[in-house]
């Protein structure tokens, strides 16, 4: 039995990107259609055209990108659908899969085939076309003539009558391969899968080559191929329940260290480590917090508990203060007792790809324990790591990344960033820059225009105004005795970003350079080269 | 039998006194004892020694002197640096890898660099706030007890060495044209109440700067 769910990868980018799967759209790879659905191939939307004539045909398209990921991801809980009724699915590709025909459990074939039709639809999956013959390429092919919610039987034996009148068209399913064999077969005068089927086996072999003789032994339904099913995806979630529900944070992180460590010896039974994290902690039966952890290495049992630690004391905290050491009375409280805590692993990886060394990394470990200490003293995210990405301000070419955590989405260092401050790097980087004042010889403020021409020769600057701000430097009137300068840039014009702005590299009185930003709200220091 | 308890036998072969001079002395953990690596540009004026602390008075020093550190392999941390220069580092050879910043410590800045101290070679501090004479005491028996370098961006009352930054020039800006290129500046080393020493100093790298032979050329008049 082949269950056929049509223009699946459309399906599944509409419903990632929350729009109603009526809406005609189209899943482009390259700027070329791959699959549209019913709603666009009415307005004349095929496989194969560009962009701009698909949108020609149908102005209101829904454009999406190709992933073959998202499409198996969204698969997925079909398979499970139709593993809840019959063990051992295939799944032959993402909105394509095979299993075997029920038999005689629901009844007829027939009612087999309604019954799973049935369980999908409740699932939310409307567009399912069933087919069941003797061999995978038949049902396929019976499957694709059935009609919305329908089936197809092919009886035992009949599958090369069916297949007979069908054209070669259907080939063109198989990839690349299937589409020079349809050409071929096409220019050749072959026009339907039963013209194929009643040539000589061994000229076939000969002309076509193995692939050409695979395919006319499937047209003669004398292909045996069936598939290997699915052996269903391992258990590897771990969870501990709190009987009566737990409401200290310190009780809570003693009692799931034997579970995170059961979690972590389930995952090495299956040579895999962990790298990614999702806890969940329940209290009611409500999901009350869940937080995906990354580790830059993979999860030790003591790390997850200090995780488990941070993620309730982040969240029973409310006032949330960063900086400073939280109250001890705070940090022993959650919000609401907490009766389950569940491990989810989102990210795992071969065990073989982090062995660590033959020797071990003491060090780093000892330093990961103190670090750990520190955590837990001023909280989890006042601990930083350094990691560099690409940018055009100072402050933007670093991030400081939390310990322990992944960097993601950062720029890359690689690329040009045209704007950007040449010489060396400054050494301080403020990342609330003070506010600074830049005069000329006449006590004007320095302007730059539109065009980027500064309105006079900076003589003087100071930076904190009157008073001295608090966290950054406060520099009284200086003279300038160098500068250098402006670098202008115009950053996220796109998406209203601060406009028009200049940097300067300035030398003060006493050596020390600066590097000063002039945007439309005024000046301001960026960094220092102290 | 208590006093035999754990105490390793002395070597009847060698000077009683001496082999007790000696368990004082690694019980006290002498900071001369471990060097700690430098950038060649400073190991000649400062060389660092493990347990003692240094203060600076300029970022680029604290970063300088953090560098031959990290680049041996040692790990090295940052507390109360909100400002760290991430770039900068990594252009004077500090591996980012082994860097933990503490950006903020707040109010719980002795503890925080307490529990770095145990853990990591270096440490870059900036004091919130003046230090007295016990706080500095409380974290110095750390030191010496951890054999880590503690790099303070301020005042320090025990430090082993002050060390700062006198008449700093840029070359490279002019009005409006050209770009910052090289700094250069007078490292000045104070050691209690020796007479200072002085050196000079090339940014980027923190080179040291050997006397160029011609320093100008004065066209002769006429």
């Amino acid at each position: 039995m082949v269950v056929w769910c049509p223009d699946w990868s459309v399906v599944a980018a509409l419903d990632e990107a929350e729009r109603s799967r009526r809406s005609p759209a189209a899943v482009l790879s390259a700027n070329v259609v791959e699959v549209c659905n019913g709603p666009a191939r009415t307005e004349g939307v095929r496989r194969g055209q560009r962009r701009r004539d698909a949108q020609s045909r149908c102005p209101d398209l829904v454009l999406l990108p190709a992933n073959p990921d998202r499409d198996a991801r969204a698969f997925e809980p079909v398979l499970g659908v139709v593993e809840a009724l019959r063990p051992g699915v295939a799944a032959l590709r993402p909105g394509l899969l095979a299993v075997r025909a029920p038999g005689s459990w629901y009844g007829t074939e027939s009612d087999a085939a309604a019954t799973v039709c049935q369980a999908l639809v409740e699932a939310d999956v409307w567009d399912v076309r069933i087919g069941i013959a003797d061999d995978l390429f038949t049902a396929e092919q019976a499957a694709r003539t059935a009609g919305v919610q329908g089936w197809e039987i092919v009886p035992v034996g009949g599958a090369a009558p069916f297949l007979g009148p069908l054209p070669v068209h259907v080939l063109q399913q198989d990839g690349p391969q299937g589409r020079d064999l349809v050409s071929l077969l096409q220019r050749l005068g072959l026009h339907t899968l039963g013209a194929l089927a009643d040539l000589p086996g061994d000229a076939v072999q000969h002309r076509l080559g193995a692939y050409g003789a695979t395919v006319w032994r499937r047209a003669r339904g004398e292909d045996p191929a069936l598939f290997a099913a699915r052996t269903p995806p391992p258990e590897l979630e771990a969870d501990v329940v709190f009987e009566p529900p737990l409401d200290s944070v310190e009780a809570i992180t003693f009692s799931v260290r034997t579970t995170t460590e059961r979690f972590l010896t389930q995952l090495a039974h299956h040579q895999l480590v962990a790298t990614g994290v999702r806890i969940e902690a329940e209290s009611d039966a409500v999901v009350c917090s869940s937080r995906t952890w990354l580790h830059p290495r993979h999860f030790a049992a003591r790390d997850l508990v200090d995780r488990v630690h941070w993620q309730l004391q982040g969240a029973g905290s409310t006032s949330g203060a960063g900086s400073s050491l939280r109250a001890r009375k705070d940090v022993g409280r959650v919000r609401a007792p907490i009766e389950r805590i569940r491990f989810v692993p989102e990210v795992v990886e071969p065990a073989a790809a982090h062995g660590e060394a033959l020797w071990g990394a003491a060090s780093d470990d000892l330093v990961e324990r103190g670090v750990a200490r520190v955590q837990g003293m001023v909280g989890f995210d006042a601990v930083r790591r350094p990691v560099l990405q690409g940018g055009r301000s100072p402050a933007a070419r670093q991030a400081l990344v939390p310990w322990g955590e992944r960097a993601v989405d950062l720029r890359p260092v690689d690329r040009p960033w045209p704007g950007r401050v040449p010489g060396p790097a400054p050494v301080r980087v403020f990342a609330t820059p003070p506010v600074a004042e830049v005069v000329d010889d006449a006590g004007r403020e320095v302007r730059v225009t539109d065009r980027g021409v500064v309105t006079g020769e900076p003589r003087r600057f100071r930076v904190g105004g009157d008073g001295v701000v608090s966290g950054g430097p406060g520099l009284p009137w200086q003279p300038v005795t160098a500068w250098a300068g402006p670098w202008p840039t115009d950053e996220g014009w796109w998406s209203g970003g601060s406009g028009p702005s200049a940097r300067f590299q300035v030398v003060g009185a006493d050596g020390r350079a600066w590097l000063l930003l002039r945007s439309p709200e005024g000046w301001s220091l960026e960094a220092g080269y102290d | 039998m208590s006093s035999a308890r754990s105490v390793a036998a002395l070597d009847p072969a060698r000077s009683v006194v001496e082999q007790l001079r000696e368990r004082v002395a690694a019980m006290e953990r002498k900071p001369a004892g471990e060097p700690v690596p430098t950038l060649p540009g400073l190991a000649g004026l400062v060389p660092l020694h493990a347990g003692a602390a240094y203060a600076v008075d300029s970022a680029s020093l604290a970063l300088a002197l953090a560098a031959g550190a990290s680049q041996a392999g040692e790990w090295i941390g940052f507390a109360g640096c909100a400002d760290f220069g991430a770039e900068a580092a990594a252009e004077l050879g500090i591996e980012l890898s082994r860097t933990v910043v503490v950006p903020d410590p707040g109010e719980h800045w002795l503890e925080v660099t307490a529990a770095l101290v145990d853990v990591l070679r270096l440490v870059v501090l900036r004091p919130p706030a003046t230090v007295d004479e016990r706080t500095a005491g409380i974290l110095d028996s750390r030191l010496r007890t951890r054999s880590a370098v503690l790099v303070v961006h301020g005042d320090w009352p025990r430090a082993e060495a002050r060390l700062s930054v006198e008449g700093s020039s840029w070359r490279g800006p002019a009005s409006g044209t050209g770009q910052l290129e090289e700094r250069r500046a007078r490292l000045v080393v104070r050691r209690g109440a020796r007479p200072p020493q002085r050196t000079d100093l090339a940014w980027p790298g923190a080179r040291e700067v050997v006397a160029t032979p011609v320093r100008e050329i004065h066209r002769a008049s006429g």
